[in-house]
Parts: structure tokens; sequence; C-alpha cells
């Protein structure tokens, strides 16, 4: 996990966002260190979204302090995107581009050798359709390629939302490597199936109308309080 | 530039794999000269008429092209992905003003012509290289507006309405310097084998007044 003297993946304290009058997130505190995994929980608009959209520099808050890899953020975005996979609700492909063709794209954004391209497309078996129109894909198949795509430039820091959805049990296992404990990355993890997520966490932050509801270790996080969250 | 060549690249292969932009400018260029052939109810036109209507015509035609420039990034994720990535910003501004420069001159490729068939009066081809240098030049301005005002609109509800209704009026000194650079070029009696100079000029100043403006605040209007 933690590498000696490195500073935590993520430090984050008084985070708060709001979209208009509503609040989206506010008072998030919590450190992760480097290699951990925190998981996400809470149900729909707790604010799972919008504190990932933040952690990757997408989102400026409105309070509080963030750091990701010492590096303060938006002030040094810059420093850290490069370090940074984002797996969210969209795939962030473009449809008429081929699978192929947006790997490509993306690889020459991040100055990565154009021989990952194949590599990651073969890790989530889209070699035979890469070259096809990403419209004409199943949804499945485009889960895929966005992991592909968030695990193409080698990120320290993966940011997945939902990753498994759309997967069926055999692409969850496929993606498993790339994204999963195996990968090495510090990982960021939001998830409907609270078990799964769970089981994958050293932390969980609970969110209940964009306030954290819990902040600590699976173990404490019991059964009747997942009751409570998903109430 | 690296950076804003690969994004170049990509938007140009969207269009062609597509064709959701350059057919429309073109179609609407085309059917904007029919209506003022009937509207004028003059078989031809010359000076500086001829040259309003080529202008006005151009000018709304790159709106349609302004309106479409940021739909992929906005729809499909794509503004989030360049985001993400350890890129310079502004390598996005040259990269769609490029992109809306290149489809400018493709509509005026077929416009240009057609415009001179339909209904100028004079000759096209004696002001032709003055006709190039003017439109040029307009184009360089078109864009670097047109960019900057699309990039303000995308995020917008209203941005088909936006993008008009903030473009417009910034281009309007644009749109004159063109009128007048081009309008003796297409006098029907001793039409000028140059544009004026002072007109050229004042695009060329307004081309680099505005990109220098658009430099400086592109980064920001990528913010969230």
């Amino acid at each position: 996990m933690s590498v000696d003297n490195a500073p935590p993946a993520i430090e984050c304290s008084g985070l708060a966002r709001y979209f208009g009058e509503r609040t989206a997130l506010r008072d998030v505190t919590l450190q992760l260190p480097d290699g951990a995994t925190l998981a996400v929980l809470g149900r729909n608009g707790a604010g799972k979204t919008t504190l990932l959209r933040i952690l990757a520099s997408l989102l400026r808050p409105h309070a509080g302090e963030i750091r990701l890899f010492g590096e303060p953020l938006p002030a040094r975005a810059f420093a850290v995107r490069g370090r940074l996979g984002l797996l969210g609700h969209e795939p962030l492909l473009y449809r008429d581009l081929s699978g192929r063709e947006n790997l490509q794209y993306h690889a020459r954004l991040h100055r990565v050798a154009p021989e990952r391209v194949d590599e990651v497309l073969g890790a989530v078996q889209m070699d035979r359709r890469g070259a096809e129109p990403v419209r004409l894909l199943s949804r499945g198949m485009v889960q895929r390629l966005a992991v592909a795509r968030a695990v193409l430039h080698r990120p320290k820091l993966l940011l997945l939302d939902e990753p498994r959805a759309n997967l069926d049990p055999a692409a969850a296992e496929l993606v498993e490597p790339l994204i999963g404990r195996g990968s090495g990355c510090t990982r960021v993890l939001t998830s409907h199936d609270p078990q799964a997520a769970l089981a994958e966490a050293d932390l969980v932050l609970a969110l209940k109308d964009g306030r954290p509801a819990f902040v600590g270790q699976p173990d404490d996080f019991g059964a009747e309080r997942v009751r409570e969250l998903y109430a | 530039m690296r950076t804003a060549m690969v994004v170049l690249r990509k938007d140009l292969r969207l269009e062609l794999r597509t064709w959701e932009t350059l057919p429309a400018m073109v179609l609407f260029a085309l059917v904007t000269f029919v209506i003022f052939h009937f509207g004028l109810n003059r078989t031809t036109i010359s000076g500086q008429l001829a040259a309003g209507v080529l202008t006005v015509t151009l000018l709304f035609a790159a709106m349609l092209g302004v309106n479409r420039l940021f739909v992929a990034e906005r729809e499909q994720g794509g503004f989030d992905a360049f985001l993400l990535a350890p890129v310079d910003r502004t390598s996005m501004l040259f990269a769609k003003a490029s992109a809306l420069f290149l489809f400018l001159c493709v509509l005026e490729v077929v416009a240009v012509p057609a415009f001179g068939l339909f209904l100028l009066g004079p000759s096209l081809g004696p002001a032709l290289p003055g006709l190039v240098l003017v439109l040029a030049l307009a184009n360089l301005g078109l864009s670097v507006i047109g960019t900057l005002v699309s990039a303000i609109a995308i995020h917008t509800r209203a941005r088909d309405l936006i993008g008009p209704l903030l473009g417009l009026p910034l281009l309007v000194p644009a749109l004159i310097a063109t009128a007048r650079a081009a309008g003796p070029l297409l006098a029907a009696s001793h039409p000028a084998s140059a544009p004026p100079g002072k007109w050229l000029l004042i695009l060329a100043l307004y081309d680099v007044v505005f990109g220098l403006l658009a430099y400086a605040v592109f980064d920001f209007l990528l913010e969230d």
C-alpha cells in the first residue's frame, strides 16, 4: 500500500460543492494512502459522482481543500491529470469513430506509445471489433472500451464510477486485472452493490444527501449501517 | 501545437465520417444566393452590393459551423477526455479555429464560384486573387471569434441562439472590412486589381486583436 514518506494519494478536508441552491457535497474529509481502495457508497444523488468529478479535477470544490499525490487542486491539476484514470457514466468515446481510433486519439493526447492501444484492446478482448464505430457496439462492449480508455496511460489513481455497469460476469472478470485490486492502482470506487464494494475496500465513505454518514474501515460498516444508508 | 494537430485530425475525421457540418454550410450558402437572386429581383449584381451579399451569406453560413463546433465534445464527453489529459488547453482553441477555418475555405471553394455564376455581373476571374486574400483574412477572424463564441455557447441551454447573438455583433467590424475590401474588386466598371490596403489592414488588425483575446481567455472558458 503506502510507500514510505510518499504523500497520501488523496487528502480532502471540508470539501463542499453546490449546484445553485442544492448542496451536492459537504464536509467531506478523508485521507487515502497510495495503493488503497476507497469505496464511496450512497443512494442515487448522494454526491458520489460529484466527488469523483472533483477528484478528477473536472469540477472545482466551492469550499475545502483537496490534494492528490501531494499536489493541491485545482491549482496544480495539470501536474496530476496524466496520473488519473476516470471511468464514469459516460464512456468518453466518440460514437462515430471506431474503438481503435478513439484509443489512438487518447494515446496521442497522453503521449502513450501506439503499441499500448493494441495491448489494452487485447486486454478487454475488443481487438476484433476495434475497427467498428462505437455507435454500433453493445453497451457492454462500449464499457469494455471505456475501461481500456481509462487505463490506457497507466494511471496511478483510478476513479471508477460504477465500473462494472453493463458488464456481464465474464466481462467483469476480464477487466478485473485492469481496474480491480490487481491493477496496483489507488482506487476510488462507487457502486450500487455495497457488499461487492465493501469486499474490495480499504476505506469506506458513505454519503447521505451529500454529507458523510460514515468514514472508516469496511469492517466497521455493518449490515445495519448499509440498510440505514439505503433506507 | 502537436496536441492541436491531434484534436484537429480527430475533428476532420469526425466530419468526414458524419458530414454533419460542411454540407449544411454549403447548401445554406447556395440557397441564400437563390433567395437574394429573387429577393433583389435582379439578374446580376456588382460592386459594393455584390460584396455585401457575398459577405453576409458567408457569415451566416459560417454560423452553422460555429454552432456545431463543440457539439461532439459536449455530447460525447470530448471535453472531459481532453481536460483529463495533461495537455495545454489552448491547443483546443487552435484545433477548433483551424477546423472552422478549413470548413470556411471549403465552403468558399464551392460558394464563391456559385456566386460568380448565379449572381455576379462582372467576371469573377480578375477579382479572384484579391478576393482570396480578403476571404482568407476574414476566415481567420471568423474562426477565432466563432471558436470563442461556440465555447461559451456550448455550456448554455440555448446554444443555438447564443452563438449568433454573441458572435454576430462581435463580427460586425470584420463584416464591414470584408465587404469594403471586396467591393472594389467586384465593381462592374473599372474593377480594382487589388483590395484597398486600408480595409485589409483593419481586417488583419481585427484578427490579431481577437486572436490575442481568444488566447488569453480560452482557458477560462473550459473551466468548470
